[in-house]
């Protein structure tokens, strides 16, 4: 069991920072101290607080009384197993003796293709390159704002293993709506089954994708090594 | 005042100007020979049709479409208006809304030229008056209130309803914002018809409609005068309705539009004819209606590397100058953009943004420069992000640029909250008060790493300039010259809107606007 260490091991020490619509005052400072002990910490303290024309931003900290069990997390890639790019290709050689062919896009209406290239493009992210880059990896990156259907049909067209799919816009959940749909055409299409699913973005983590049916969830913090561990060691599993 | 901190080699600046504008001239010879459906729908609504039809498409794309589908677009829609206004006797509203209905106006008898002419002098004489009207009011009001200080502060509002963004602009001017951008919703660009009427729901960002600006300009106005500063308004003239999104920007005093050469074509996949047809007039109307443009470089950056192809985006700066020039803008309506986006983690890596900034400074020493916050290396650390843009905000007070894009500490998680844009405004005001004329009290070594990395750039902006020269705009964006993408010359969206203009085409509004803004037609 584990609690948020500020200095010392469960002090549960967390500072958070939050707006509320009214102005500043001893009132308000004591509606954001009563807020943060309903979220679950004690000894509050505001040890900040600025007026924004009729809104009043704090800054706090508290120590928070809840604890998280370890064993209950469950995790796509296990922290100490990710593979190396050149343990990946070796991986793909020896294990599936053919490349892996992965078409990836951001879908719906989203534009943002951060987080997609991130992961797709030769160059890749923080010095972890892209699966571009990977010489047993076949990839296509279609962009942004590509319809479901469009990628369904070109991960047919070039026998993808598995699509990538990024969700950055998250506003009113579009996302989720987003991909659902594609769960949806890839299961009347007859595809799920044939094909790995994952989803990355800002706001995905691995029970958000479980629970629409996706494979593997990718959040902040994702390079492509995880995603091409993932998928590689998925692949051999259901071969 | 600018300070020349850099010795530019001014044969090489001229060379590569020179360059640019033949460039420009080469895309000029296309735009003459085509219009647009949305060239089109902007002098239909320019002439005063506004509103929908009961299925809500607007009634400007229910006359165009009507009159394209008919083959005879290419002569003008406003030929057929004045043809009907004549014929009919009534107001083009009204003749719109009859071609909701069964009132085809192809098909009307042809009128007597003289009187054809006469009504479309009269219809647009009377919406150049109002736009003349606006931007009037606009210098009054920044005459009497002033815009405060460069560079100007600029924060977007994305609620997705127009009615929350009025708040937290007006907060945002309270806490000392200059400039105020709604950021339209997700994919507004790529819709060839512009919604209509106020709205409440977008994804990260609100609808671009002529209510909409109508309500922010008001709001603003209110704010304006409680804080004794006129706060500018931006949207953005880009995507697929470019020219009606400047018309209507025009008619309801916006300051500012987000207007480029050639982003759509990079960053939306449309059509090149149609950009650059679609450009040219969005740009003539701004250029009329005293809006400063802001130019998108600073994309490119986002996609190629920022190191490599610093290069890229002054040559573009260039290219955007002359395409802009040559749509009657003046030096003082061209907002360039160029970011800061150089990875944190590279050694020197501020020197290097210091020298192209103040390289493009001086190169455009009258141009309203837009600077561009990081946001390819913003990782959700907000802490870091917070230090980041407060090494931004440092380049930007010394190298003297005009539009100040803030940088939010939360770019890569979410669209601003209220408390993010102040903490960002809070940021650039002590940065940019505490280093406030740090310009005037240093100079860079004239044989320093700055001074080096100026030259080395300007020297590969020649060299890019002379190859894009060679092989003509359209190809070397067909081979991914600029932030690394390819688009086909013959492919992207919104190529079926594109006609060829016929001899007898008309275009009153693109006629009397250049007249007076001294463009030449040829």
């Amino acid at each position: 069991m584990i609690k948020p260490y500020g200095d010392s091991w469960g002090d549960g020490q967390v500072q958070l920072s939050f707006t509320l619509p009214i102005p500043a005052g001893p009132r308000a400072r004591e509606a954001a101290r009563r807020l943060a002990a309903q979220m679950g910490l004690d000894d509050v303290q505001v040890v900040h607080m600025k007026d924004l024309s009729g809104f009043t931003y704090f800054i706090l900290y508290g120590s928070c009384r809840h604890s998280i069990d370890l064993d209950q997390i469950p995790l796509a890639v296990a922290e100490g197993e990710m593979m190396t790019f050149e343990e990946i290709n070796h991986f793909v050689r020896e294990r599936l003796g053919r490349k892996v062919v992965v078409v990836g896009a951001c879908t719906g209406t989203d534009a943002h293709t951060v987080g997609l290239d991130a992961i797709m493009n030769m160059k890749g992210y923080d010095g972890d390159y892209g699966l571009e880059r990977y010489p047993m990896l076949e990839t296509y990156n279609l962009g942004s704002q590509v319809q479901n259907e469009i990628l369904l049909q070109k991960a047919m067209e070039v026998g993808a293993d598995a699509v990538l799919v990024s969700q950055v816009v998250t506003q009113k959940n579009v996302h989720i709506q987003n991909l659902t749909e594609l769960i949806e055409m890839a299961e009347a299409e007859d595809l799920r089954r044939r094909l790995i699913l994952i989803v990355g973005g800002p706001r995905i983590d691995p029970s958000l994708a479980a629970e629409l049916g996706f494979d593997a969830g990718f959040g902040p913090g994702t390079t492509a090594r995880h995603v091409a561990t993932f998928l590689v060691r998925e692949l051999a599993r259901r071969n | 005042m600018m300070k020349e901190q850099l010795s530019l080699d001014q044969g090489k600046v001229r060379q590569a100007r020179e360059l640019a504008h033949s460039i420009a001239l080469q895309v000029q010879e296309d735009i003459r020979k085509h219009t647009t459906v949305t060239i089109e729908r902007t002098v239909a609504r320019l002439f005063g049709i506004d509103g929908t039809d009961q299925d809500g498409i607007p009634l400007a794309n229910i006359l165009v479409d009507q009159v394209n589908r008919a083959g005879l677009l290419d002569r003008g829609i406003a030929f057929w208006l004045g043809n009907a206004l004549v014929a009919l006797g009534q107001a083009p509203q009204q003749i719109a809304e009859r071609c909701a209905g069964d009132l085809r106006i192809g098909e009307l008898p042809l009128q007597d030229p003289r009187k054809v002419e006469e009504v479309l002098a009269l219809y647009t004489e009377r919406a150049l008056t109002a736009i003349s009207k606006q931007r009037q009011r606009r210098e009054e009001y920044k005459e009497r209130l002033g815009v405060g200080e460069e560079p100007l502060k600029y924060v977007i509002v994305a609620s997705g309803n127009i009615f929350e963004d009025v708040k937290q602009a007006q907060a945002a001017a309270r806490q000392g914002a200059d400039i105020i951008a709604v950021i339209r919703t997700t994919a507004q660009s790529l819709l060839d018809y512009v919604p209509y009427g106020t709205t409440t729901e977008g994804f990260g960002g609100t609808y671009a409609t002529q209510a909409n600006f109508q309500v922010m300009r008001s709001a603003l106005d209110e704010v304006s005068e409680e804080v004794g500063r006129y706060i500018q308004l931006v949207n953005y003239c880009s995507g697929l309705c470019m020219p009606e999104i400047a018309a209507m920007g025009a008619l309801e005093r916006l300051d500012m539009m987000l207007n480029d050469a050639m982003y759509g074509i990079l960053f939306r996949d449309i059509n090149m004819d149609r950009t650059f047809a679609d450009q040219y007039f969005s740009r003539m109307i701004n250029a009329y209606a005293g809006i400063i443009i802001n130019t998108g470089e600073d994309n490119y950056l986002t996609t190629a590397d920022a190191f490599e192809k610093a290069h890229t985006v002054l040559a573009s700066n260039l290219i955007n100058e002359q395409m802009g020039l040559k749509a009657g803008l003046k030096p003082w309506q061209l907002g360039l953009g160029h970011a800061f986006e150089l990875d944190p983690k590279m050694r020197n890596g501020f020197l290097y943004e210091l020298a192209t900034a103040q390289t493009i400074r001086q190169v455009f020493p009258e141009a309203p420069l837009k600077y561009m916050p990081p946001t390819k290396h913003m990782t959700g650390d907000i802490f870091m992000g917070h230090v980041q843009n407060a090494m931004f905000n440092l380049a930007s007070v010394l190298t003297g640029q005009s539009i100040h894009l803030l940088g939010m500490l939360t770019e890569a998680i979410h669209t601003p909250h209220l408390a993010d844009r102040i903490l960002s405004l809070e940021n650039a005001h002590y940065v940019m008060e505490n280093a406030r004329d740090l310009a005037g009290e240093i100079s860079f070594r004239p044989d320093g790493i700055i001074q080096q990395r100026s030259e080395a750039v300007l020297d590969q902006v020649v060299c890019f300039l002379q190859e894009i020269a060679g092989k003509g705009l359209k190809r070397s964006i067909s081979e991914g010259y600029f932030a690394d993408i390819k688009r086909p010359l013959q492919g992207g969206k919104g190529r079926d809107g594109v006609l060829r203009k016929g001899l007898d085409y008309q275009n009153p509004f693109m006629t009397k606007m250049g007249q007076e803004l001294g463009v030449d037609h040829d």
